[in-house]
């Protein structure tokens, strides 16, 4: 663990021009602490404010100069402390140099470090760059620049510098922010630093990486094009999903006085025969069964090693086609990057030929891959373009895996124009939409890019520390609600929505929406206003239809009546009534089907009865009159004819609006409906 | 994608995907395929690619066996049963003339499809003739009626299970578009009477029959003469029901693949599009890996499922004790509590459903902007209505600007951004390529995109970029490798093909292990041809220079230092595994004399794995000296 320590020094302007954004550095610079709290516990952190009106450096005392910098926290290991040391956060009230802060940040590793820990100590400045730096006695700025880069890199040090601009710091001088934007980007040309632009606090809060890790290849080796030519490649993940913490099972059986107590919950696995659920199978008589339908074919290891897909450790080209024959929504996975050997000039230019050629002619390559040896599988995938914009950075490729036929389920769906013209939009209709389109835009031109995946937060792990913080201090806190800033990633803007209100306002007004009226009450869910979370309420509810043991889940063979009674009578879902009717129509059918003659019919009358009577209860009087109105038309065979004969002299019959207010038989159409029927069976 | 079905043992609580790419098998599927056999089924035929003529009898029992192939990978709870009509031989429960119902040993008729019934019905087109023969079963003349006894069969077959839980369907497949042609007078009107009472009283059970018409080139099959009526097409529909005429074979059998699916929506959602205005959305899982089905764990000596059973054991007090409610994270020299309601409360951002932010334009998705296979959405007006018509319009506009909507899914197991491109229909001869509608594509956070690009950046020199003559020949060498008709599911997976196919010959206790075709493999013949050969050498030589060695041309740096320092390290040991004499050892039980270092002495010499303990570091060499 130690020795992948990482040395981190934040470089904070907290001048005047930064008051506006204080709120969100101080909640990401906790955010990053958090996480190494939790994933990294030995890195290592320092903290350097710059704008203050005090003083407060090494290097001022030994050289002096270095004004208005204060390190506000010596590079130590991480602990709570610090989390709470941005809750108050100094605001000067000068104007930072960031040439100083970033000195003084360099010093601060370069002591505590010296030749050591190279790679893995990194500055991390945030600024807006709206105020000048001071000239230097020796050379131009740009010297100076070039000076501190060329430490840095001797002494492996990366850089990350957040500029936050746009509607975030109001206007400043463009010529000093011009200068400033050169002079900073000198650095991302001269050593490993990335300088990243951000107008809002949302991206703010994305801008800076707050999880540290240290990636692998997945791959070394040959892309082979064909057996003549090969390119040597590496190949790391370009994206992969951060999970939600796992934690632990917590066990509350120490007793309370217990101090050294681990409260962990071992997990222990037992296999036991079905048929005799006393007997314990050890681990290592076990042995696999794969499905294969209703069988389940045991197959030992060794077996299975023997016979199973052993494909050769191998990336190979399969050929190039146009990039209109890849549609985006077949990306299956997270995404890998090719890139050519470090070091490897002539692999770094062919690379680079490839992927221009690719770019300008639209073409993607196809590829067959296997990472590892004795991996069981391949993938096939494709190859797109990476054009670098840095200079000192190769070009390189995206890779994306593609489905297999057994992946893609062909199912057919109407053609829109299938559809009555109620649901086609019209002329006005198709105008109100296009402008909603254009107008609603994320990404206008003068601005950047809102919502950009790279400079966006999670929300969720964002609320996840932030309540373990609180409950670190308060062990009762309640889950805050989210944060207000990152509600723009949840919900829409407001802004943006208030600013182009009169589109929005066209299109509600071109479209209406009306619930449903066929439908019955029970499931008209979808329009009806509740309270937020009430969905997944809902969602819970049919989740624990499926686990819990539900007494009575279908009408048996015993006690047809009382099963549908039961059924009838769950009110955890309104599902149930109508899966008890129609269980109860379809035992109806099969007891009068499979009756001999008329053995069953009494019960069968039984069942009906009940079904009438529940159907008048739940109001569905439709259900049971179309059941009634279909045994009588299927009485062509003789045992229903039997059956239903039987049915009139009991006088039951349909049931009327008397009896059910939904339903469209009147007193005299039920009544009538038995003697019309007498008479047919004469 | 790894193939490890102890992936399945997972806890939940570590994979939350696994909800996502589970399907959910709320509903099994009961299909009972009937299938024509009269001789005109084996008289018409269409020609193939390669020149060879097909009978459609051939072409409809292929498909079938493709579709259970499928099932028993897949959906492999769900029932089948298989039907032939106009035969000579009779075989059913109600035991009426003219229906045959193919079945194997140890199965119902309608039952889960069995590795031998999958091998049987391969061949039965050698054995057809022979054990259930061919015959016209409408005459005029008789009142035998096959079509009609068919679906009675299937009907009754199909009594089984509740409408509500299963999706029953009779899939038919026939060539004759007028079943009763060959009758006239009242008969005819008589028997086309019964069997379409016949049809509509399956249809009120709930069960759903599908026409699946083969017709010839030259005749087109005519629903409107009876089929329309039997499966209750109505106008448009009707009109709409045969795509194309006169269709390749490929065309056909294409069309007759995709009407076996049955769509299964994963959930319903709404699209808030703001200040409360909601449209409606179903959402489906067109694209989702498949992975070879779940293992269970069986007594090796009686081969009798175990049942697996977890018991949750305090650390502190060995007690037994109940699934804990709570969680705890260390943080800060301290276990932070967590409630399992508390963690929902933080995942719970954002109700379930999709909520729209805005639009960019297509530029702005990114290639890496991909975490998981995406999501099919489609509208729906069961209960809004008015959704489509909103759904059509955004998705026009969207297609016509090129921009994608940006949306929020406040999904329970991970709630995040997602990008919804709009995708028109797109109609090939072989019907419908891609369906209209949005596809939602799961974005990554910040945090999720790793800058991997940058960290072999040379600072000193700059990278190297390629001249535009470089770039001229790399363009030559992409036009002559070019696959044309590249389409992005043509391979089969061959892991998971070898994985079935050996499940089926150990099924059948067949002693062969069947060869599958790796389709994934590149084409070396073409890789071979002239021109490709030249394009590549010319581009090799342009970007590499001339007496170019790519062995010696190793990266330089620790990469090679590594390999290096593990190579010497192979030979060491090897060296010194050569001092023992291993046999000698392990038969005195010595070895568990000697230390770890030395144990692996031998393991690195014979490319063993070394890691494990020092027990397991000597049962290996013992495996490996055949002890």
């Amino acid at each position: 663990m130690a020795r992948n320590k990482e040395g981190l020094v934040l470089l904070l302007d907290v001048g005047p021009t930064m008051y506006s954004v204080l709120p969100e550095i101080k909640k990401v610079c906790s955010m990053l602490i958090q996480k190494k709290l939790i994933y990294g516990k030995f890195d290592e952190v320092g903290v350097v404010v710059f704008g203050t009106q005090e003083t407060d450096n090494e290097l001022t005392k030994e050289v002096g100069g270095y004004e208005h910098v204060v390190v506000l926290r010596n590079i130590k290991v991480v602990d709570g402390d610090l989390v709470d040391a941005f809750q108050e956060l100094p605001r000067g009230n000068f104007d930072g140099d960031y040439l100083d802060a970033i000195v003084v940040g360099m010093d601060m590793l370069i002591k505590k470090y010296q030749a050591t820990n190279k790679g893995k100590k990194r500055l991390c400045l945030i600024t807006n760059a709206l105020c000048p730096i001071k000239d230097s006695c020796e050379g131009t700025k740009e010297d100076q620049v070039n000076t501190i880069a060329a430490q840095m890199s001797a002494h492996g040090m990366k850089m990350e510098s957040v500029i936050v601009r746009g509607r975030l710091c109001g206007g400043g001088d463009q010529r000093i922010m011009a200068e400033n934007d050169r002079l900073l980007n000198l650095f991302s040309e001269k050593t490993s630093a990335r300088a990243v632009y951000v107008e809002s606090p949302t991206a703010l809060l994305g801008a800076v990486k707050t999880r540290n890790i240290s990636p692998v290849t997945i791959f070394r080796g040959d892309l082979e094009l064909g057996s003549k030519m090969k390119i040597k490649v590496w190949v790391y993940k370009k994206t992969s999903e951060e999970k939600f913490p796992t934690l632990k099972k917590y066990s509350d059986k120490a007793p309370p006085t217990d101090r050294f107590a681990t409260h962990e919950v071992k997990v222990d696995y037992e296999y036991k025969s079905v048929e005799d659920p006393n007997k314990v199978v050890p681990p290592e008589q076990r042995i696999k069964g794969y499905r294969y339908g209703p069988q389940v074919v045991p197959i030992s290891s060794a077996e299975w090693d023997a016979v199973k897909f052993k494909p050769e450790k191998s990336v190979k080209l399969l050929g190039f086609t146009d990039a209109s024959n890849i549609m985006r929504h077949y990306y299956m996975k997270d995404v890998n990057v090719f890139i050519p050997e470090p070091g490897n000039a002539r692999a770094a230019l062919a690379v680079s030929a490839l992927a221009r050629a690719m770019k300008e002619m639209n073409k993607v390559a196809i590829l067959r891959c296997v990472w590892r040896q004795g991996q069981g599988s391949v993938v096939v995938g494709v190859l797109t373009p990476n054009i670098s914009e840095k200079d000192s950075t190769p070009d390189s490729f995206y890779f994306n895996v593609l489905p297999f036929a057994e992946d893609v389920r062909e199912f057919q769906f109407p053609s829109f124009s299938s559809f009555p013209a109620s649901w086609q939009p019209n002329e006005q209709q198709q105008e109100a939409a296009d402008n909603l389109v254009k107008m609603l835009d994320l990404a206008p031109s003068a601005k950047q890019e809102a919502l950009l995946p790279d400079f966006t937060p999670n929300p969720v792990l964002e609320r996840f520390y932030r309540h373990l913080e609180l409950k670190s201090k308060h062990p009762d806190a309640a889950v805050p609600p989210l944060d207000e800033t990152l509600k723009t990633i949840t919900e829409a803007d407001p802004d943006l929505l208030s600013e182009k209100k009169n589109v929005m306002d066209a299109f509600y007004k071109s479209f209406e929406l009306k619930e449903n009226p066929r439908l019955k009450k029970s499931s008209k869910r979808l329009l009806e206003k509740k309270p937020s979370g009430s969905d997944e309420d809902y969602q819970d509810t049919t989740n624990a239809l499926v686990v819990k043991p539900v007494k009575v889940e279908k009408i048996g063979d015993s006690s047809p009546v009382q099963d549908f009674e039961a059924m009838m009578s769950c009110r955890d879902s309104p599902d149930w009534v109508s899966k008890a009717i129609q269980d109860m129509k379809n035992k109806i059918y099969s007891l009068v089907e499979n009756s001999y003659d008329g053995d069953n019919h009494g019960k069968a009358m039984e069942c009906l009865l009940a079904l009438r009577k529940g159907c008048i209860l739940e109001q569905e009087p439709k259900q049971f009159n179309d059941f009634l109105h279909h045994l009588f038309n299927v009485r062509q065979e003789k045992k229903f004819r039997n059956f239903c004969e039987s049915l009139i002299p009991k006088g039951l019959t349909l049931i009327s609006k008397s009896e059910a207010i939904d339903s469209e038989v009147t007193d005299d159409e039920a009544r009538n409906f038995l003697v019309k029927k007498e008479l047919k069976f004469e | 994608m790894e193939l490890d079905p102890d992936d399945i043992f997972k806890d939940d609580e570590d994979d939350p995907d696994s909800e996502f790419y589970q399907q959910r098998e709320s509903s099994k599927e009961f299909v009972v395929y009937l299938v024509d056999a009269s001789p005109k089924m084996f008289s018409s035929t269409c020609p193939s690619e390669d020149g060879k003529e097909e009978t459609h009898f051939h072409i409809a029992i292929s498909c079938i066996a493709q579709s259970l192939k499928t099932q028993i990978i897949n959906r492999s709870y769900d029932e089948v049963a298989i039907c032939f009509f106009n035969t000579r031989e009779k075989k059913n429960l109600q035991d009426l003339n003219g229906a045959f119902v193919f079945n194997v040993a140890e199965r119902e008729y309608l039952d889960r499809p069995t590795a031998r019934l999958i091998k049987d019905f391969d061949c039965i087109e050698e054995s057809f003739t022979k054990d259930i023969g061919s015959q016209y079963g409408i005459v005029s003349g008789s009142r035998e009626n096959s079509l009609y006894n068919a679906l009675w069969i299937a009907q009754a077959l199909l009594r089984k299970g509740s409408a509500k839980t299963a999706d029953k369907r009779i899939l038919l497949f026939t060539n004759e578009d007028d079943p009763f042609g060959s009758i006239k007078g009242v008969a005819k009107a008589d028997m086309t009477r019964t069997t379409l009472q016949r049809a509509k009283d399956a249809q009120d059970l709930g069960i759903s029959i599908e026409l699946l018409p083969l017709s010839q080139p030259d005749e087109e099959f005519n629903v409107s003469l009876f089929y329309s009526d039997l499966i209750g097409l109505e106008g448009d529909e009707l009109a709409q029901f045969m795509p194309s005429a006169g269709q390749k074979l490929q065309d056909m059998k294409d069309q007759l693949r995709k009407r076996m699916f049955t769509k299964r929506i994963v959930r319903r959602i709404t699209l808030s599009i703001a200040n409360g205005l909601s449209i409606e959305l179903n959402t489906y899982a067109l694209i989702r890996p498949t992975l070879p089905g779940a293992i269970t764990w069986l007594d090796s000596v009686s081969n009798r499922p175990l049942k697996t059973e977890r018991s949750f054991i305090c650390a502190d007090t060995g007690a037994l004790m109940q699934e804990p409610a709570k969680r705890y994270q260390p943080y800060k020299n301290d276990n932070i509590m967590l409630s399992v309601e508390e963690l929902s409360e933080i995942k719970r951002v954002s109700t379930g459903h999709l909520h729209l932010l805005g639009f960019k334009p297509l530029s702005c998705l990114k290639d890496y902007h991909n975490l998981r296979p995406s999501t099919f959405i489609f509208p729906s007006d069961k209960e809004v209505i008015g959704s489509t018509c909103i759904f059509i319009a955004l998705l026009r506009s969207m297609v016509n600007l090129k921009r994608f909507a940006v949306a929020f899914y406040g999904s329970s197991s991970r709630p995040q951004l997602v990008a919804l491109v709009a995708q028109d229909e797109i109609i090939s001869a072989g019907g419908q390529v891609e369906p209209p509608g949005m596809h939602m594509i799961y974005l990554p956070y910040s945090d999720d995109v790793r800058h991997v690009e940058e960290i072999h950046s040379d600072t000193n020199a700059g990278a190297p970029r390629a001249t535009d003559e470089q770039i001229k020949k790399a363009a030559a060498l992409i036009k002559r490798i070019d696959l044309k008709d590249f389409s992005v599911f043509q391979f089969a997976n061959p892991g998971l093909q070898r994985h079935y196919a050996v499940l089926q010959a150990l099924a059948l206790d067949e002693d062969d292990m069947p060869e599958i075709n790796d389709e994934t493999l590149p084409d070396e013949e073409g890789m071979a041809r002239p021109g490709v050969v030249k394009a590549v050498e010319e581009f090799k030589l342009s970007v590499y220079g001339e007496n170019y060695d790519e062995e010696s041309d190793m990266g330089s740096g620790k990469a090679s230092d590594a390999s290096k320092k593990r190579k010497t390290a192979a030979e060491n040991a090897a060296k010194e595994s050569a001092n023992y004499n291993w046999p000698d050892l392990a038969d005195n039980g010595q070895l568990k004399d000697l230390t770890v270092t030395e144990l692996r002495y031998y393991l690195t010499a014979h490319n063993l794995p070394v890691t494990g303990k020092k027990e397991v570091l000597i049962s290996r060499i013992l495996t490996h000296l055949g002890k």
